[in-house]
């Protein structure tokens, strides 16, 4: 059992303060990913748990040991790093029983282990060979087999697949899924690559400027942010926002239309709508067409409503072009709307 | 142990080296050139100042320094250009062209005296093709322009390398787009060396002249076996103070005044290369 | 990179007489290096006779007269000896005192660290040999004048600084993650250090030996003041300049050169790389 929990962790580097005081539990066996911009602060708190890095305040328990003043080494954790980390003068084989050597684990174990995660990597046939003589993939999957070798309660990756091509990553990405699910431990893993996090995680903790702005699995991140940012970080390309005037009695007016929005404000709101969430219709935002880009399944039209850039995702099928007039509706139940105040959503 | 002491521990033993055998050693030389019998004293810096052959010697060590670096200095650059543009052979090349660096003073020193001597190869090439009917004495004090361009050449043939390999180190680090930038605006091979090599190359020729120039103060052993006491220089007058006069305390002050010529010609070099921040590499 | 740019428009003729003049440069520039190398190997490969007669052969007569008469020359061995050990010394206790200072650049961000870099730099820039005048009178305080420690030490502070510089740069080629691999692995820092650092950091500490072999062995000026009786090679060669014979300060010059030529070849591959950081 290595459920995680991070109590009040904040982090200083000078007069900087990277983290603010961060709270976060995990569960045993969860895939939790951080998602942020680069830095957010999400590679420093995955740092922090690995002990790479020292809290300057909070407490980081796996299990039900408290670690944050033990040495990497005592934690149970096991890492997989950005750059890979294969020791360029070991070999593969020397490189994935590196720490089981460590741990003084007899030949025969090591052996056996090695090779079983070789070959969960499907690298058995590199075990000779040295750093130098991998290719980027290779290397990745070295790091991995090594991590999973020292079966930890823990395995932490910090942008693992980011230095591969989009393709590998894509292969790499599945692979890790499945052979994760199967070793039945716990992982955080850090990532700026949006898609990577949906289709890893089993929950998201987006972060934000030293703070964790939402802690959801991938769909509730998706549909429901909790935040103005988050609405406009998840998505490719993002929420569209509009400003919301209350008209009294839950109507506001966006743009030139009035809708139905939450009750009782009398505060101006942010409207936001997914650009996918957007119909062709007669009743909807008057909007001109400004680019057009079509990016195969479907076309991207950046427009203006009211002197605001929009976005809606339309068939591929339609001809539309730039200074064209369209009405769009926001489809039912998929508009969100945000306290320009404190950024939150407002229900 | 903790580990914001780490560094601190690990930086310990050089300090204390140091500061035992490189700060100390210079608050004792200080005591020893200004003391006198009773109190401090400017007397031995009158002493060797007044001395004869302290004029000759210094204006002899300046002479040298200010003919010998800017020679190295264009001989350097130019061999780091050519470096920087070759294919095959560049290790071989760099290799020959960095021997001097490991060779001692001294041993320069009596590679060229080999050819200057007066059964020497030059005498003898001379000789060969007629140009000279009997070996001509060359270190000698009627030709005293001959043995300054023997140290000279000799000078230039040893320490030319350590500045190439400072400057072939800094051009490595001037990323490549640069030039190839600069090529697309259309600037001339002698352009792009002019307005990229030259100011990027600056925190290396800093580097580069601040060593050489105090070595050219240093200069001692090439000088006593080409020119004996024919080219008296600082070094060579300190030594002399120290064993030959066994005045340990004019040795001293001819010391500090050696260290004073670098320190000031250290912070000129410093200044007139200076590079302000954030417009580095 | 080509050896000479094409430029489009420009005739082939002026790109050829280019290359011609471009290349022919090169090999002068390394004939001004190795011919006065090649007369000093003349001069050692013959006999003392040859050595002082004249005019000489430009091919050497592969005698080894000069160097039997150098070798059996009463205190060279013991000088060459002597040379050896102060070398082998400095090269211990410069990286020794050194290395672990280019570690704490290199891997840590502690209050000073600019400081520190600027001192040891700052060394660079003082004529160092002169410090052999005070230390003279040092270590006859402690006993320590006239030996061959005495004067490793002061090689050492000669070679200490570029020690530092050396390995700060090569331990910054190494990336700090593989360590901490090691760490999240099972390693203390200790263990890290020296089953992953130390591997590979071994050839680049060579190099940086060799480096303070060579400042040590082709040291004059302090050798000439700290030893007397022990005598290392530069120093005997420099007190016999005057009255020795000719053929004895070059079979001299030559085993001076000998293992710099060697050393040199070494660390050809680090030269470049070791200066490239110790510059910024």
């Amino acid at each position: 059992m290595a459920q995680i929990e991070i109590k009040g962790v904040a982090k200083q580097f000078g007069s900087y303060q990277a983290l603010h005081s961060i709270n976060l539990s995990i569960s045993d066996q969860e895939f939790m990913v951080l998602l942020g911009a680069s830095g957010c602060g999400k590679t420093t708190l995955l740092r922090i748990v690995a002990g790479l890095e020292t809290p300057t305040e909070g407490e980081v328990w796996i299990g039900d040991r408290r670690v944050d003043h033990l040495p990497p080494r005592d934690r149970g954790i096991a890492m997989v790093f950005q750059n890979y980390a294969v020791f360029p003068h070991l070999t593969v084989f020397e490189n994935i029983g590196f720490g089981l050597r460590m741990a003084k684990v007899s030949n025969d174990e090591v052996k056996r282990r090695v090779e079983r995660n070789a070959e969960l990597m499907h690298i058995e046939q590199l075990l000779a060979r040295y750093s130098g003589e991998l290719s980027g993939g290779q290397r990745q999957r070295v790091a991995v087999a090594r991590a999973l070798a020292m079966e930890p309660d823990v395995i932490l990756m910090d942008e693992p697949l980011s230095n591969l091509d989009a393709l590998l990553r894509l292969e790499m990405r599945a692979e890790l899924k499945g052979v994760l699910a199967e070793s039945k431990t716990t992982a955080i893993y850090v990532t700026h690559d949006q898609v990577e996090a949906m289709s890893l995680a089993d929950r998201i903790s987006v972060m934000h400027q030293g703070r964790i702005v939402q802690s959801a699995t991938p769909v509730e991140v998706y549909r429901n942010p909790a935040e103005h940012f988050v609405a406009g970080f998840i998505g490719n390309p993002p929420m569209n926002f509009l400003s919301a005037v209350p008209e009294g009695a839950g109507r506001y007016r966006v743009a030139d239309k009035v809708l139905d929005g939450p009750n009782g404000a009398s505060e101006p709101l942010v409207f936001a709508i997914r650009p996918e969430d957007l119909t062709l219709s007669n009743d909807g935002f008057a909007a001109t067409v400004k680019i057009v880009e079509p990016l195969g399944p479907h076309l991207l039209a950046t427009c203006d409503v009211a002197g605001t850039m929009f976005r809606a995702i339309l068939d591929s099928d339609m001809t539309v072009k730039h200074g064209d007039k369209l009405t769009l509706a926001p489809q039912d139940g998929r508009v969100r709307w945000f306290d320009p105040e404190s950024q939150r959503a407002v229900a | 142990m903790n580990v914001r002491y780490l560094p601190y521990l690990l930086i310990l033993p050089v300090t204390l080296f140091l500061c035992l055998f490189f700060i100390y050693p210079f608050v004792l030389v200080s005591q020893q050139a200004f003391s006198g019998p009773e109190g401090p004293t400017l007397e031995h810096f009158r002493e060797v100042v007044s001395y004869w052959k302290f004029p000759i010697s210094l204006q002899n060590t300046l002479l040298l320094a200010a003919v010998v670096v800017p020679i190295q200095l264009a001989l350097s650059l130019l061999m780091a250009t050519m470096v920087s543009r070759m294919g095959k052979g560049r290790d071989l090349v760099l290799y020959v062209w960095t021997i001097p660096l490991g060779i001692s003073d001294l041993a320069a020193g009596i590679i060229w005296l080999a050819i200057f001597e007066q059964s020497g190869f030059l005498n003898s090439m001379l000789y060969g093709i007629g140009a000279v009917s009997e070996p001509v004495n060359f270190l000698s004090y009627q030709n005293p322009a001959i043995v300054f361009l023997a140290i000279v050449l000799a000078e230039v043939w040893r320490a030319t390398a350590i500045m190439l390999v400072i400057l072939v180190a800094g051009i490595g680090l001037i990323p490549k787009e640069y030039y190839e930038a600069a090529e697309v605006f259309g600037a001339s091979p002698w352009k792009r060396f002019v307005k990229i090599t030259l100011p990027l190359l600056r925190p290396s020729l800093q580097t580069a002249l601040v060593l050489r120039v105090i070595l050219a103060f240093e200069v001692f052993a090439v000088v006593a076996a080409l020119g004996g006491t024919l080219f008296p220089v600082l070094m060579s007058e300190t030594y002399a103070y120290q064993f030959d006069l066994l005045n340990s305390n004019a040795a001293a002050a001819m010391a500090l005044i050696i260290l004073g010529i670098s320190i000031v010609s250290t912070i000129v070099i410093l200044r007139a290369l200076r590079v302000p921040k954030g417009a580095r590499v | 990179m080509t050896a000479v740019d094409v430029a489009a428009p420009a005739q082939a003729s002026t790109v050829k007489t280019g290359r011609f003049v471009y290349i022919a440069s090169v090999f002068l520039l390394c004939a001004w290096v190795l011919v006065p190398l090649y007369f000093l190997l003349i001069n050692t490969l013959s006999s003392p006779e040859a050595v002082t007669s004249f005019p000489k052969s430009f091919v050497p007569e592969f005698n080894l007269g000069s160097l039997e008469f150098f070798w059996n020359f009463s205190g060279i061995l013991n000088a060459i000896k002597n040379s050896v050990i102060v070398a082998v010394l400095t090269m211990i206790i410069s990286i020794a005192v050194g290395a672990p200072a280019g570690y704490a650049l290199s891997r840590f961000d502690f209050r000073g660290r600019e400081l520190f870099r600027l001192l040891i730099l700052l060394t660079r820039a003082f004529p160092l040999p002169l410090l052999a005048l005070p230390r003279a009178v040092m270590f006859i305080r402690s006993g320590l004048d006239d030996t061959v420690f005495g004067l490793a030490l002061v090689h050492a502070t000669l070679a200490i600084p570029f020690a530092v510089l050396i390995t700060f740069s090569l331990f910054s080629g190494i990336p700090l993650e593989l360590e901490e691999a090691a760490w999240t692995l099972g390693c203390d820092r200790l263990t890290a250090f020296r089953k992953v650092v130390l591997p590979l950091i071994l050839p680049g500490i060579t190099a940086s030996a060799i480096f303070a072999f060579v400042i040590s062995w082709n040291e004059v000026f302090a050798a000439a003041v700290l030893t007397i009786e022990n005598r290392t090679l530069t120093a005997f060669l420099l007190a016999s300049l005057a009255e020795s014979p000719l053929y004895l300060k070059f079979a001299g010059g030559f085993i001076l050169v000998v293992p710099a030529l060697i050393f040199i070849f070494a660390v050809r591959k680090y030269l470049f790389a070791m200066w490239g950081i110790a510059n910024r």
